[in-house]
């Protein structure tokens, strides 16, 4: 299948651009309409993390006019493994601002405009209807199916992208044209089920992988060429190296998207069970040092995998990771005489497996909010955060 | 009958349907595709769709990462 350009081609490019784009001017397929169309081309990329990266720094080579970023973050030393647009010297600023100044020191003719926001129901329609394409890079479901619905309203075409460990998926989304994401996916995987990257971890490079796939095809449908990923979904496996393409088809039952909805509900942060069992059993680091020093008998539970116990643990806690709880198997090593404490990195995963134990008859079992990383910020600033 | 399932081989009992599939592999179906054959089959139709043998079946999980 081919879809004409998305964009209409700019008057003329200037002598220093042509010196620029030379090496594309001089493929027949792109040639200088191409180079024109990607000049006039408005493109939004929502998140400038791990898949934003590269695909803004490859956006701006290619000499796209005009480049919207979305990102409400700060640059944190734990992102550089993987967020090359960000450096060693740019910790602690403006996501954001650090890459637009990437950008431009990549090519100075793109103009950058920068939403320093967390896209919202109340803004993303007004932000997006400017672009003419947007790049979903995001990291998490409830933004996902917004940037999908917003789309879809819009009757945008937008490029997917979305990585875990050593998977990758990519795909191009346009409701009038073809398939959505919720044609692939209807609803979001329960809370918890899924890790994100930094519960679970990511490949570094995997996000150059999928990043430059997102720009080939970002590129593809603003110039018209090529067979676009519409309607088709990469899947990558970086360990077996291997990519596989499924083909997606609309689904006749999926309900038209008529209105944004409440992403955050439909997402779950955390599942009601688990919501129900941290209600008035969730204590803070402070409370959990204080009980440690008390004479009172707990049991420690380190709910995490055992490659996040090795980084960072609380002192005194065993490690049962949370599957083994959930799927019963550790629910006998648990001690009946003492008061169970869970914690895991942030509190989610604790929370879900809180639910469990409590149901197993462990009445006083608590879970420590904000986990490992709520202790090493607050009780034990000695200790490594991940 | 003999399907191919992620890449490994699995009986299953003529007649399974894709729902009936998904509810042995996965833990919970939502977040979930099926592709059969190289083509996701639509959620809607899981319940309808009877795997033959010999096909092989591509059970993918969304993931959220960016």
């Amino acid at each position: 299948m081919s879809l004409p350009p998305l964009v209409e081609p700019a008057e003329s490019l200037t002598v220093d651009e042509v010196r620029r784009y030379s090496r594309h001017l001089i493929i027949p397929d792109v040639a200088m309409a191409g180079q024109k169309r990607l000049k006039n081309a408005k493109v939004l990329v929502v998140g400038a993390g791990g898949l934003g990266s590269p695909a803004l720094l490859y956006l701006a080579a290619a000499g796209v006019g005009t480049l919207g970023i979305v990102e409400f973050d700060t640059v944190d030393e734990s992102n550089l493994q993987r967020q090359i647009i960000h450096g060693q010297s740019d910790i602690g600023r403006s996501k954001a601002q650090s890459a637009r100044d990437s950008v431009l020191e990549v090519n100075p003719y793109v103009n950058v405009i920068i939403h320093e926001t967390r896209l919202e129901n109340d803004n993303v329609l007004d932000i997006f209807k400017d672009y003419d394409l947007i790049l979903d890079g995001t990291d998490n479901f409830a933004t996902r199916y917004l940037v999908n619905d917003a789309a879809v309203l819009l009757h945008k075409p937008y490029v997917w992208g979305s990585i875990y460990r050593f998977d990758g998926q990519v795909s191009v989304f346009w409701d009038d044209y073809g398939p959505n994401y919720r044609d692939l996916y209807p609803v979001p995987p329960p809370p918890g089920m899924v890790p994100s990257c930094a519960e679970g971890g990511v490949l570094g490079v995997l996000c150059a992988s999928i990043g430059s796939v997102m720009v080939n095809e970002a590129i593809k449908l603003i110039t018209g060429i090529g067979n676009p990923l519409l309607g088709r979904l990469l899947v990558f496996d970086a360990l077996e190296m291997e990519w596989n393409e499924i083909k997606i088809r609309k689904d006749p039952a999926t309900a038209p998207i008529t209105e944004l909805i409440d992403y955050e509900s439909f997402c779950g942060v955390v599942s009601e069970e688990a919501q129900i069992a941290a209600a008035g059993s969730t204590i803070t680091p402070q409370e959990l040092q204080e009980l440690l020093d008390s004479d009172k008998p707990t049991f420690l539970v380190d709910v995490r995998e055992p490659a996040e116990w090795e980084i960072v643990r609380i002192p005194g806690a065993t490690l049962i990771p949370k599957d083994e709880i959930l799927r019963g198997d550790a629910l006998a090593s648990l001690p009946q005489d003492k008061q169970i404490i869970l914690y895991c990195k942030t509190g989610v995963r604790s929370a879900e497996t809180l639910a469990v134990v409590k149901s197993a008859g462990f009445k006083d079992a608590v879970h420590v909010q904000g986990g490992v990383i709520g202790w090493a910020n607050t009780v034990d600033r000695s200790l490594p955060t991940y | 009958m003999m399907l191919t399932v992620n890449g490994e081989a699995r009986d299953a009992p003529a007649g399974t349907t894709v729902l009936a599939l998904v509810a042995l592999v996965a833990a919970d179906p939502r977040g979930v595709a099926v592709a059969v054959d190289g083509e996701v089959v639509p959620k809607s139709t899981w319940g309808a769709v009877a795997l033959r043998d010999g096909q092989a079946v591509e059970i993918l999980k969304a993931v959220q990462g960016g």
